[in-house]
């Protein structure tokens, strides 16, 4: 490993290894928090029970839903808006604020419109996720060269050709940035409706092991959702590296 | 009729005789390949932005076969002239027509562009780049194979050919380009300043490969340079343009012999033929900076 | 201009609302006139205002925590690139994490409560701040460092006349982003587990049915939020016409 890889994780593990050695020397209590290797081992008990199976499917599925809902109607309003520019500049001070409005005020709301399913999460995780679709996918169709347009019309290319072979691939990085956003957003948006009030789903469990005083089941659970969505986000940015690897310089 | 009409008449006139000329040499038949009368362009008021007569009018004839490049100083409208053959803008007024029919609105068949912006599509091998018009035009892709290994050849990218555009310099670029424009066999390539963003010994390379190019199609070729050397060197006849509104100051008949190549330049007619055009420009350059500077 | 769409773009969101109320009915919405009404009704109850002064005061300490450590972090990576190079990417992966998680944790640290919220709003604001910091820093152009060595300026002089300068814009553009994030966070944090403030409120007002509450606080969170962030964006655009 490179020198900075080896900081790096000396940076991550030192921490957590005196936070290791603090809990079992009792400096810090296991009522506040329990030690990192029972975490991991109770983790690694909870699974193999899949007792909290449905649990992390429901909050996995949902996530997905959110998504994919957001990723197509993310690419369909930014492909729309950016064909009506009157319109978008409409709608421009909206791009501009809306992630500083608390999202999860709505969650009420959601919950009085949709009942007390799935539905209310998912739509938290929707609308946090499909508004960093649009101003991604609207960013990458702006910069799509102009030359590459008129090359185009030189082949002779009709106007939904042109948008599918040349726009949607020119624009390619920028809706992968706005796909690694969607489904961050998702994660946050659905887990953390889940921890407000919920009936199933991880966040629900963590919020519900917490008022229980039962530490250790919360812990392992907040860890189970720290290690998954990292590892998502990482190898996302992985296979983004990958991918536009051939189209840099 | 005013004088600068007159004059444009005159200068078509006289442009119409070369072209005859330049046709009548190589035995090739005075076919009229490319036609603009009183072309203009105008751009409508926009806002607080008065109108903008950028190009014109414009008489001209290009001879089928013939290589013709248009020199003139910045903002002349040479690209917009080269933009309304191809079909990609309207003229305000006049009429250009490609073999015979009025060019309007849309690219017609037959022409290869090649602009001065690296337009090679990032997301597609240099391969699958050159293939790119064949494939739309759902050629088979044994036919499409042939064509395109042709042209990697030709072009001399063969050791390319599954590479991606960010992988090369801007000149393999502008190759890749040509090499999309050729493969499907265009009877005119117009080339809006594609050698701009390079250096000047490439350039020089560059045009002796257009210079075979032009010998293997047979094409019409319409070149706009800046470079007063490229025209020279690589043109049968050169159309000097006004500042703007751009009109022809004067077509000059270089009188190269069809074989030609960049080792031309250490000949006397070509330091005759660039102080030409440099005495016509001289005063159309002053006039254009002079424009931006906010002088009379 | 960008003042008449604005209005347009509030008309048409209006207006959409006042389709959804029409569409849905009084079980599940209130109609922008009414929400408005009774948020000026609230506002003048003399009971409400606590609450609000909580909210204010958790934010404006969270937020003054989270500049101060998150400038303090931010400045110091991107002051070395090795440091930089090796913290970022955990900076990065901190900053997608769902931060909720983290909140019982923080609870038990804190105690329920005032401190607590606080604390949990600053989280959710250091790291954008830390990340714009950091990268306003690396990305002061390498030319203005030669320019102030050749006119022989000492680091203090060269970091109050150029550094500041140069990268202001991009620190700005963390303060605003770190601002609505504060917000959100601190809201979060009064959501569950707190027994005062506009979170708690909204909680309170969704587990008795209170629609009228439920629909005046979500408004008075949206306009708080959204001319904050206005008022931000302006001053950003101020720093940034110097450029």
């Amino acid at each position: 490993m490179s020198k900075i890889g080896l900081v790096r994780t000396a940076a991550i593990v030192l921490p957590v290894g005196a936070l290791e050695l603090l809990c079992r020397f009792g400096t810090i209590s296991p009522i506040t928090i329990i030690p990192p290797s029972e975490m991991v081992r109770s983790l690694y008990f909870i699974l193999l029970a899949g007792q909290y199976q449905a649990d992390i499917t429901a909050t996995l599925s949902n996530v997905l839903v959110s998504i994919v809902a957001a990723m197509l109607a993310g690419l369909i309003v930014a492909t729309l808006l950016e064909s009506l520019p009157a319109i978008r500049r409409i709608f421009d001070p909206l791009f501009a604020t809306y992630y500083s409005v608390p999202i999860y005020a709505f969650y009420p709301l959601m919950i009085v419109l949709f009942g007390l399913g799935d539905l209310p999460q998912i739509a938290i995780g929707f609308l946090l996720a499909v508004m960093a679709v649009i101003i991604n996918t609207l960013n990458g169709l702006d910069r799509v060269p102009q030359v590459l347009i008129k090359v185009s019309r030189v082949h002779r290319l009709s106007y939904l050709k042109i948008a599918l072979q040349v726009r949607l691939p020119s624009a390619a990085p920028y809706i992968f940035t706005g796909f690694k956003l969607a489904v961050a957003y998702s994660f946050v948006g659905i887990i953390g409706a889940e921890f407000i009030t919920s009936s199933r789903g991880i966040g629900y469990q963590i919020s519900y092991a917490y008022n229980n005083f039962d530490n250790r089941l919360m812990y392992p659970l907040i860890l189970l959702v720290l290690v998954v969505v990292t590892t998502v986000n990482m190898s996302l940015y992985v296979w983004e590296q990958h991918l536009l690897a051939r189209r840099r310089t | 009729m005013s004088s600068a009409d007159s004059m444009n008449t005159a200068v078509a006139e006289a442009g119409r005789r070369d072209a005859e000329w330049v046709a009548a040499a190589p035995g090739v038949a005075a076919a009229v390949h490319v036609a603009l009368r009183d072309v203009a362009r105008v751009f409508p008021p926009r806002g607080t932005q008065p109108a903008l007569h950028a190009l014109g009018p414009i008489d001209l004839d290009l001879i089928k076969g013939e290589f013709f490049a248009v020199v003139g100083p910045s903002g002349c409208g040479k690209s917009t002239l080269l933009d309304i053959i191809a079909g990609l803008v309207p003229p305000s007024s006049g009429q250009a027509t490609f073999e015979g029919r009025p060019v309007l609105g849309q690219v017609p068949d037959g022409v290869g562009v090649v602009f001065q912006e690296d337009a090679s599509f990032p997301w597609l091998t240099v391969f699958d780049n050159i293939a790119f018009g064949l494939r739309e035009r759902k050629r088979p892709e044994a036919e499409i194979k042939e064509a395109v290994d042709y042209a990697v050849g030709f072009m001399g990218l063969s050791d390319f050919s599954g590479a991606y555009p960010a992988q090369l310099s801007g000149g393999m670029r502008q190759r890749v380009c040509i090499a999309r424009t050729l493969v499907m066999k265009p009877r005119l390539i117009l080339l809006d300043e594609p050698f701009g963003a390079l250096d000047q010994q490439t350039r020089l390379l560059m045009g002796d490969e257009l210079l075979r190019l032009w010998r293997e199609t047979g094409a019409t070729i319409l070149l706009i340079t800046h470079a007063l050397d490229e025209a020279a060197m690589l043109a049968d006849r050169i159309g000097v343009m006004s500042s703007r509104p751009g009109t022809f100051l004067e077509i000059i008949r270089t009188g190269w012999s069809r074989e030609r190549d960049s080792t031309i330049v250490s000949q006397e007619s070509f330091g005759r033929l660039t102080s030409r055009m440099w005495t016509l420009l001289r005063e159309q350059s002053i006039r254009s900076i002079g424009y931006a500077k906010g002088h009379a | 201009m960008k003042g008449r769409d604005t209005l347009l773009l509030v008309i048409i969101l209006v207006t959409g609302w006042q389709l959804l109320y029409w569409a849905v009915g009084e079980v599940a919405l209130r109609s922008p006139f009414d929400t408005a009404r009774l948020l000026v009704e609230m506002l003048k109850t003399p009971r409400f205002l606590p609450h609000v002064s909580e909210s204010l005061m958790a934010f404006a300490e969270a937020y003054a925590i989270a500049v101060a450590i998150g400038l303090a972090i931010g400045v110091s990576l991107g002051a070395s690139r090795f440091a930089r190079e090796v913290f970022e990417p955990v900076l990065v992966a901190l900053y997608s994490i769902p931060k909720v998680t983290l909140y019982p944790i923080i609870l038990l640290l804190f105690g329920i409560g005032f401190p607590a919220k606080v604390a949990f709003g600053a989280v959710h604001g250091i790291v954008p701040i830390a990340l714009f910091a950091m990268n306003a820093i690396s990305n002061i152009r390498p030319i203005y460092l030669k320019t102030s060595r050749v006119m022989k300026l000492s680091h203090a002089a060269t970091f109050r006349s150029i550094l500041i300068r140069a990268a202001l814009p991009e620190v700005v553009t963390g303060l605003r982003v770190g601002f609505s994030l504060t917000l959100i966070g601190t809201l979060l944090g009064e959501m569950f587990g707190a027994q005062r403030g506009i979170g708690y409120l909204l909680m309170q007002a969704m587990s008795l049915h209170n629609m009228n509450n439920m629909m005046a606080l979500t408004l008075l969170v949206i306009l708080f939020a959204a001319s904050a962030n206005a008022g931000l964006l302006f001053v950003e655009r101020k720093t940034n016409k110097h450029l």
